[in-house]
């Protein structure tokens, strides 16, 4: 019993004291971030490998995401006589959830693991203590970079997640089920606001790429030195960003979209 | 320092990403309609506003002039209390009159602007005289029900 008392104490602990180092490395991460953007090329070729090489798996799961939404749509709103609203239907549940949503799970597994495996291993290669001894800052060189890439891709990458998904819907309505073309436009425009629908979704893309960035680099920068710990702080990163996506998506969205 | 192939894939892959969010902004979203210029408020009180949202259209002629912008209950007339941000391109003549209307059998419930004849026009903080409520399909069952009750004669036993 008093083991596991222990036990659950040791683990509460640990968590505070991650959660306090993790905001003092924030802290430093945007300390230092000025001097990482003086070397302008290092953060675009992050941008380059987390968000030119996701491009490919944004848009093929885009496209399907939107083909099946547009089946979906059908299906349900042709029972009420009203399969003109699946242009709404469509964008809407890309431009407000679908798109941050899944394009942030997608990005978080693909980019986000590969920077905290590129990170672990280069702390357990000893580089990060032999850049410090040579008066390099690591945080500077290494971590922000890889940082600030990640809070710009994503909310360009979720844009074209939503644009896809929206031209996924089209071909599914439209070309192969036979909605009217013009209904299924005019009807989207007429009830899809800009400010509200579209800037709230980039709102939320941008939340979920520094969330899944944070973690990705923090959880690299704090791995056990060890092969094993390079792995576990890998899944550390998918499993934690996808809580995180998760759950910030229903803070944000209870701020933004409360039914007014 | 040169230009390299990765600058290629990441401008690439910028102009790609600003090109989908133009493409949502003018093809999905309705940009010009929601942050087009200038508004002024006129307010309308209803018996009864039904199903009536915040941001609902106000349209007049079946064109989108404005939309809803705040509703609350007013406690002394127990009245309910619509602001209508109308597009500051559109002038009304004073004695305009509002309805609540619903566009189709399940859609949404917006305001129609009925224009009067009246040489002034409504100005900011005006107030609409006449206005009809909206039509709750309860009461009007209701209504019917009892108006065919008391044609039916009661059943010969």
């Amino acid at each position: 019993m008093s083991a596991l008392l222990r036990a659950i104490g040791a683990m509460t602990v640990n968590g505070i004291w991650r959660l306090g180092f993790m905001a003092r490395f924030f802290y430093a991460l945007l300390r230092y971030s000025g001097q990482s953007f003086r070397r302008l090329p290092l953060t675009i070729r992050e941008i380059y490998f987390s968000g030119t090489l996701s491009l490919l798996i944004i848009l093929v799961s885009g496209l399907f995401v939107g083909l099946v939404l547009g089946l979906q749509g059908y299906d349900i709103l042709q029972r009420f006589g009203s399969s003109d609203a699946l242009g709404i239907m469509v964008a809407l549940s890309l431009l407000r959830e679908l798109g941050p949503v899944v394009a942030g799970l997608l990005f978080a597994s693909r980019a986000g693991s590969a920077v905290t495996a590129e990170i672990g291993l280069m702390k357990t290669t000893e580089q990060l203590q032999a850049m410090d001894m040579m008066a390099v800052n690591p945080i500077a060189r290494v971590v922000a970079p890889r940082f600030w890439g990640g809070v710009i891709s994503m909310p360009l990458l979720a844009a074209m997640f939503s644009a896809m998904g929206i031209f996924g819907g089209w071909l599914i309505g439209v070309l192969a089920i036979g909605v009217d073309d013009g209904a299924f436009w005019s009807q989207m425009r007429a009830s899809v606001d800009f400010r509200y629908d579209i800037i709230n979704g980039v709102i939320k893309s941008f939340v979920f790429g520094v969330a899944v960035s944070l973690i990705a680099v923090f959880e690299g920068y704090d791995c056990q030195p060890t092969a094993e710990g390079v792995s576990r702080a890998i899944t550390r990163t998918v499993v934690s960003s996808a809580l995180a996506i998760l759950a910030l998506d229903f803070v944000l969205t209870s701020f933004m979209f409360r039914g007014l | 320092m040169s230009r390299t192939t990765l600058d290629l894939w990441v401008g690439l892959f910028v102009a790609l990403g600003f090109a989908a969010l133009v493409f949502l902004a003018v093809k999905v979203g309705s940009y010009a309609g929601a942050s087009g210029g200038t508004t002024y408020a006129v307010e309308a009180a209803f018996d009864n506003i039904g199903g009536l949202k915040a941001r609902a259209p106000v349209k007049s002629a079946g064109v989108v002039v404005g939309r809803v912008g705040a509703i609350h209950f007013d406690s002394h007339s127990y009245r309910a209390i619509v602001r209508l941000d109308l597009d500051g391109r559109y002038e009304f003549p004073a004695d305009t009159s509002a309805a609540i209307l619903t566009s189709g059998l399940l859609g949404e419930q917006y305001i129609g602007l009925d224009p009067g004849a009246d040489g002034e026009v409504l100005k900011d903080g005006s107030k609409l005289q006449i206005t009809q409520s909206a039509v709750v399909l309860e009461k009007l069952i209701g209504q019917f029900m009892f108006n065919k009750a008391a044609e039916t004669p009661p059943p010969a036993q």
